[in-house]
């Protein structure tokens, strides 16, 4: 780009990628700037990730129309056999047209086929109660309303933004309980993309911040509080290393006048205190760092007119000029930058990962930090190494020029640049490594442990890198100390010396080898749990690898390729997937939701790049944060915090499913049992189409007389109380794979409707093979012999709900029995009078005389009995699962939320022990007492545990583990003011 | 006969009022904390286990055990005779009657069944009619009334119901009681008689009072108009075409004529199968001294105006004694014994395997 300006010479200026302002972007340094819009409307990034909506259906719906198709059939096979028997019974003699009964001419004078074709549909007329229609209508309500208690659930209510879950559609509810693939984003929704500066590590020496609150008091610079080990590095060491934390970034001051304009609104935080400077920069670790820095005794005053100022720790203000910024890139991996110190020292800071670091530095200076380096990786820290260099003038010189040629080269100018920076990058000394915390969400380690206790599969799909993903993914414990990770990413691809498409084929192969054939055989069941085999597997993929794998330059791999992923995804813990696109996100979600068993996915996020992805999934979970609404508005239910999933998920959703799950096979099972003595009749009537109850008692039954109890069911059941299934994450698998609503269940359901039906009907036959019941001799018809089916019918149908219901509120007791009195209350009203409006007043005093019959008391009551028998029986011989799940265990409580870990001792001994570690450093001394209390508690456990694993093979332990152990045994026997001593907790950390 | 633990949780109706007032700033956010909302309504929790179930399998066994037995000896206490006289056979005294039916025939035709009664029927006698493969159940049949007619409705006796065809209208005058039900309305008489030792023939007095429903009798069936004679009243309309006199002259007196004839009320109540029995007549007990139908001799006088023939039914008499639980049916006796032994039955083997199953479980507890 040409610049002219009128007394000045045409100034050059490159324009690249740098130049462009990002959706988001906020104005430093200016009021205003003059842009051109390049990309707008259908082709901003936003619309272009944008994908339709389209109608999410659950999976019950799917098993209703299955069921339905089953139920149709048999409707049809009815009328089919009802209409050829009837054909059969019509061609003897003198039965179809007796004297006794004639056809009207009319009648006699329709055409045969005709005949047939309507008493094939009147006897769909009457048989069609066996497809329950009025079950859509109860599983809508019961959606609808159902709804409302993740609404109104005040463990969803986050005081900080005063915001309760919110549900915008109705239908998945019961989705919720049949998530077998997390989908999670990183930032927002996992980590708070609120990074803190934990420790760093001087030439060996470690560092650490400890004290919590001074951040959270803002702190003075001259006498924050620096905590160090006994054992450290020169003071010049140290302050090289602090300064060149202090230079190296991009980092803008704020001054603190004008930040409430900006970031802290959006934060809905408190403003911070006038002396706390705000910064801004493009990463949130660089703030992290220069923040450290702060605390260590450096500030960063900011930069003017290329000037960088710094406060040291004696107050005094030092200016560097800085000279250039090479940038950071995810190739190289490092940034660096060349600056000026006041006395003409050139000096060329870099930071970077450790791996593009260590290669550039003398070895002998590696060995002592990349310990610390290493532990802190596998802590969930994103660490970074800090290197330096001196420049000579001459130099100098030689990179100024080459800079500046490679900056304005027109061609290839990324090359020439990257090779510019490599060349300057080398030969430089090591001074030292960072640890910065991206802050977890709240709780984001344990809900991500009771998903994957729940037998929950859990993608991370981020945009990040992946140093960045992994770490979080360590932090959230989704990848453990021993988990083997499967990398397959641009570096693993081009490691190798072959071809890219080639490396990737041998690459899927090797880990489908590993992760896939020789995993133990256990993991037929549904019940298997990866890591209580030997080994569990972690898969890292990265964008450019999965568009090979989705789109190979060979259309015929494509398949192929696809499977081997799939099945190694499948069979590996957590799948990490960085460096996404917003629509490769959705594109994993598709293609894992099109996998064979059609799991069900569930997408979590936050901002507008999942809101693809939430799309996608079956279930789209927005989390309220602070990105915006967009996910939010196009989510299916949004709550505040990440946390509220393991609650939506474990105890709303297992509930919601069974409720529904037992809604629809009792739908199924009663309309079965209703309409089968009707069919049955069928056979004693002449295949005439003659209804067995009365027209009132057909419409009434599923309306009124069976619809509140099972509406009430399946809005209040509560099988298993919901803190046990908070407790037990593994109950969810109980549900998994839409348990109750298999073919299994459903033949169960329906064995009982029809042994039921068969006990009605011919209960009834028998006891009318003498019509005469009652003690004055006089005898009953055929609307007395509906009734009394009718009335096993209702009182069976409703007390086998009965039994059912684990959870008995007021609400189903009225429910319950009100139906019952109801049903009582209106057949005596019902044939009490002589209703005008009717033609034929069939059911007339038809209940008070049944009801005067003894027989029939006694068969009614005989014929409920006997038919919930086997029920009763079942529940009484099927495993006594309830009052075991029903007891707390003590131990599982103290642990929190992981007992499904008992299962083997050693993963169980490892989680209480990282459970623990999170609680000590949350705690802060003598401040929380109640929090102190708690990892009290949590050593006690871990204390325990230790003992017990102990003497099972304390070799089997790690060593690190071990010593920690024995440390914390210690500490536990000390009194709780050894806590507050900083050096022995770090070292146990 | 249930292990059951009342889970009160926490009562958070009574909290919730205070919190309201302390957040009233965010109430309008916050869900409100009620027991109901947060899904925490006091709940009882029933668990059926082996152990509760047990006594209630051991009590359901010993109450049905004896209620079974005693409907069994009810039921067989119950002295029933039955006679078939449909005539089929060559050698049965109606079989001319049934061969040589036609519906012109002005003379009745009439047969005489003697047989003999082995045990004397001590209480009041019920006499039923049964009717065999005869579909009083059938849909076109069913619906072949008009019960407002039948309630004594004069608008529905000019003009009966739709239903009623093809049984509505005969020679242009709507027939009363119209529809199929009435028509084929059963017309044998039967009449019984007692011959003594020495050979008198006494004839047994049938009472035909009772033996239709109260209800239906006195609400349901009524004659139209309030003219006790029914004859102007049932002036425009046909007998049903079966019958052989019309709906006024089916008695003599006129508590038991017209649409409320018991005769016609018991027969209107359609049958539940297409094998049923028919209240007749009541012989009622005279003293406590003799029995009502000592054993003996005795003859039935069919007038045979009711052809089954044609579509192969056949035609009962009844003579049985009622108990309590009404006619004799062994099926409720049988019922109650077999589920009471089925119920005592899976108590003890549920017995044996609680036991069992048990102790096993208990042990399995302890190294946990």
């Amino acid at each position: 780009m040409h610049i002219y300006k009128p007394e000045q010479e045409p100034a050059v200026r490159s324009l690249g990628p740098e130049n462009l302002l990002l959706k988001g972007a906020t104005l430093k340094n200016t009021k205003k700037i003059y842009g051109v819009s390049v990309y707008t409307g259908m082709e901003t990034k936003m619309a272009l990730n944008y994908q339709g909506k389209s109608q999410k259906r659950s999976a019950v719906e799917k098993s209703i129309n299955a069921f339905l198709c089953v139920y149709l059939c048999i409707l049809i096979s009815k009328a089919v056999v009802c209409t050829t028997l009837k054909y059969v019974w019509q061609s003897k003699e003198g039965q179809d047209e007796p004297w006794y009964n004639q056809k009207t001419q009319k009648e006699k004078d329709t055409f045969m086929y005709l005949k047939m074709f309507t008493d094939f549909l009147s006897f769909m007329v009457l048989f069609n109660f066996i497809i329950p229609v009025s079950m859509y209508v109860t599983v809508e309500m019961q959606k609808f309303f159902g709804s409302f208690f993740i609404k109104w659930d005040n463990d969803f209510f986050d005081p900080e933004i005063k915001e309760g879950a919110l549900v915008n559609t109705s239908d998945l509810n019961e989705e919720l309980g049949q998530v077998e693939y997390v989908f999670t984003d990183k930032t927002g929704t996992l980590t708070q993309n609120n990074m803190e500066f934990i420790e760093c590590c001087i030439d060996g020496f470690q560092y650490r911040q400890r004290d919590v609150r001074s951040e959270l008091d803002g702190f003075t610079v001259t006498d924050g509080p620096v905590h160090k080990l006994q054992p450290k590095a020169g003071v010049e060491k140290e302050e090289l290393f602090l300064r060149a934390l202090c230079l190296c970034h991009t980092v803008q001051v704020k001054e603190a006048g004008s930040e409430e304009t900006l970031g802290d609104r959006l934060d809905g935080m408190l403003p911070k205190p006038e002396e706390e400077r705000g910064f801004i920069a493009s990463s949130p670790d660089e703030v992290a760092l220069v923040k450290g820095a702060m605390k260590y005794g450096f500030t960063f005053l900011g930069l003017e007119n290329k000037k960088m100022k710094i406060r040291n720790r004696q107050n005094d203000i030092e200016e560097y000029s800085l000279l250039h910024v090479l940038n950071f890139d995810p190739v190289r991996r490092r940034m660096s930058v060349i600056v000026q110190t006041r006395s003409g020292e050139t000096l060329l800071f870099c930071k970077g990962a450790d791996s593009s670091i260590f290669p550039r530095v003398r070895p002998e200076e590696v060995d002592r930090i990349r310990l610390h380096v290493e532990r802190n990786a596998t802590e969930g820290y994103r660490t970074l190494c800090v290197a330096y260099k001196q420049l000579t003038a001459e130099e100098y010189m030689v990179a100024e020029t080459g800079l500046q040629d490679a900056r304005l080269a027109l061609q290839d100018r990324e090359e020439k640049l990257m090779a510019m920076y490599n060349q300057l990058e080398t030969g430089m000394s090591l001074i030292g490594a960072t640890a910065v915390e991206d802050r977890l969400q709240e709780e984001a380690a344990e809900t991500m442990e009771a998903l994957q206790g729940a037998g929950m599969k859990i993608w991370v799909l981020t945009g990040d890198k992946m140093e960045t993903a992994k770490s979080t993914c360590y932090a959230c414990r989704l990848f453990q100390r021993g988990t083997e990770l499967l990398e397959l990413t641009v570096r693993t691809l081009e490691d190798g010396r072959s071809k890219r498409e080639e490396r990737l084929l041998e690459l899927l192969r090797d880990y489908h080898k590993r992760a896939v054939q020789d995993a133990p055989p256990v993991r037929t069941g549904v019940v298997t749990r990866s890591w209580c085999g030997s080994q569990e597997y972690g898969f890292i993929i990265d964008g450019a690898t999965l568009t090979l794998v989705m789109n190979p330059p060979r259309d015929a791999d494509a398949s192929l390729y696809r499977s081997l992923f799939l099945q190694i995804c499948q069979n590996c813990t957590t799948v990490l997937c960085c460096r996404m696109a917003p629509l490769q996100k959705a594109q994993i979600v598709k293609m894992v939701k099109n996998s064979k068993g059609s799991p069900i996915t569930l997408s979590i996020g936050d901002g507008a790049n999942d809101v693809s992805m939430i799309l996608e999934a079956h279930v789209g979970i927005g989390i309220k944060g602070k990105e915006g609404r967009q996910a939010v508005r196009n989510s299916d239910y949004a709550i505040p915090k990440l946390k509220h999933l393991k609650k939506l998920l474990l105890a709303h959703g297992h509930l919601y499913y069974v409720r529904i799950a037992h809604l629809v096979q009792y739908f199924f099972y009663k309309n079965l049992c209703f309409i089968l003595p009707q069919f049955l009749y069928q056979f004693f009537c002449g295949y005439s189409q003659q209804p067995l109850y009365d027209a009132a008692y057909l419409t009434m039954y599923n309306i009124c007389f069976t619809s509140l109890p099972i509406l009430a069911y399946s809005l209040l059941e509560q099988h298993i109380c919901i803190e046990i299934l908070l407790d037990n994450a593994t109950l969810y698998r109980e549900i998994a794979k839409n348990a109750m609503l298999r073919w299994r269940p459903f033949l169960y359901w329906t064995l009982l409707g029809i042994f039921q039906g068969l006990m009605f009907f011919f209960g009834v036959r028998f006891l009318f093979s003498n019509p005469a019941l009652q003690d004055n001799g006089q005898v009953f018809g055929n609307w007395s012999y509906g009734t009394i089916v009718f009335t096993v019918l209702v009182f069976t149908v409703t007390l086998k709900l009965a039994l059912d219901t684990r959870h008995w509120t007021w609400l189903n007791h009225s429910a319950i029995w009100g139906s019952l009195a109801f049903y009582v209350f209106f057949s005596f009203f019902w044939g009490g009078i002589i209703w005008p409006f009717l033609k034929q007043q069939r059911l007339y005093f038809v209940f008070a005389n049944m009801l005067s019959s003894v027989s029939a008391w006694l068969v009614i009551i005989i014929l409920i009995l006997l038919s919930l028998l086997p029920e009763i029986l079942l529940m009484v011989l099927r495993k006594p699962r309830g009052p075991l799940s029903r007891q707390k265990k003590p131990g599982q409580s103290n642990v929190g939320g992981i007992p499904s870990s008992q299962s083997s001792a050693r993963p169980l001994l490892m989680r209480t022990f990282s459970d623990e570690s999170n609680t000590v450093i949350l705690t802060d001394g003598c401040c929380h007492t109640s929090l102190l209390q708690a990892s009290e508690g949590a050593l006690l456990t871990g204390a325990v545990g230790w003992d017990h694993q102990s003497s099972l093979t304390s070799a089997d332990l790690h060593p690190l583990r071990f010593n920690k152990t024995q440390q914390r045994f210690q500490l536990e026997s000390h009194d709780s003011k050894s806590h507050k001593t900083a050096p022995s907790r770090h070292f146990l950390l | 006969m249930m292990a059951s633990s009342y889970n009160a949780k926490e009562e958070d109706g009574h909290h919730s009022g205070s919190a309201g007032l302390g957040g009233a700033a965010i109430r309008s956010r916050k869900p409100d904390n009620t027991a109901f909302k947060q899904q925490r309504l006091p709940a009882w929790q029933p668990i059926l286990t082996a152990g509760t179930v047990l006594p209630a399998f051991f009590v359901i066994g010993l109450i049905f055990i004896p209620i079974g037995i005693g409907l069994f000896v009810t039921s067989n206490n119950i002295k029933e005779f039955e006679i078939d006289y449909t005539g089929t056979d060559m050698s049965s005294p109606c079989f001319n009657c049934s061969q040589s039916f036609s519906w012109n025939s002005s003379t009745p035709c009439k047969c005489v069944l003697p047989f003999s009664l082995e045990q004397p029927f001590e209480s009041n006698v019920f006499m039923y009619y049964g009717l065999s493969n005869f579909y009083q159940n059938h849909r076109r049949y069913v619906k072949s009334r008009d019960d407002s007619q039948l309630n004594g409705d004069e608008r529905s006796l000019k003009e009966p119901s739709k239903e009623c065809e093809p049984y509505r209208s005969s020679e242009n005058k709507p027939i009363a009681p119209c529809g199929a039900i009435a028509n084929s309305m059963f017309n044998d008489t039967l009449d019984l008689f007692y011959i003594d030792p020495n050979g008198t023939k006494t004839q047994i007095p049938l009472i035909k009072k009772g033996i239709a429903w109260w209800t239906d009798k006195h609400v349901k069936f009524r004659n139209p108009g309030n003219n006790p004679n029914l004859t102007t009243v049932f002036i425009d309309t046909a007998k049903p075409v079966n019958w052989r006199k019309p709906v006024y002259e089916l008695d003599t007196d006129s508590e038991n004529n017209g649409f409320i004839n018991e005769d016609f009320i018991v027969w209107m109540r359609t049958a539940a199968l297409p094998t049923f029995r028919k209240l007749y007549r009541i012989i009622q007990k005279k003293n406590n001294m003799t029995p009502t139908l000592p054993r003996g001799n005795y003859t039935l006088e069919v007038t045979y105006n009711y052809p089954v023939r044609s579509f192969e039914g056949r035609k009962r008499m009844i003579l049985s004694t009622i108990s309590w639980m009404g006619g004799k049916n062994p099926f409720l006796g049988i019922a109650y014994i077999t589920v009471g032994s089925i119920c005592f039955f899976l108590g003890v083997v549920l017995l044996f395997i609680h036991h069992k199953y048990g102790n096993r479980n208990n042990s399995s507890d302890i190294p946990n």
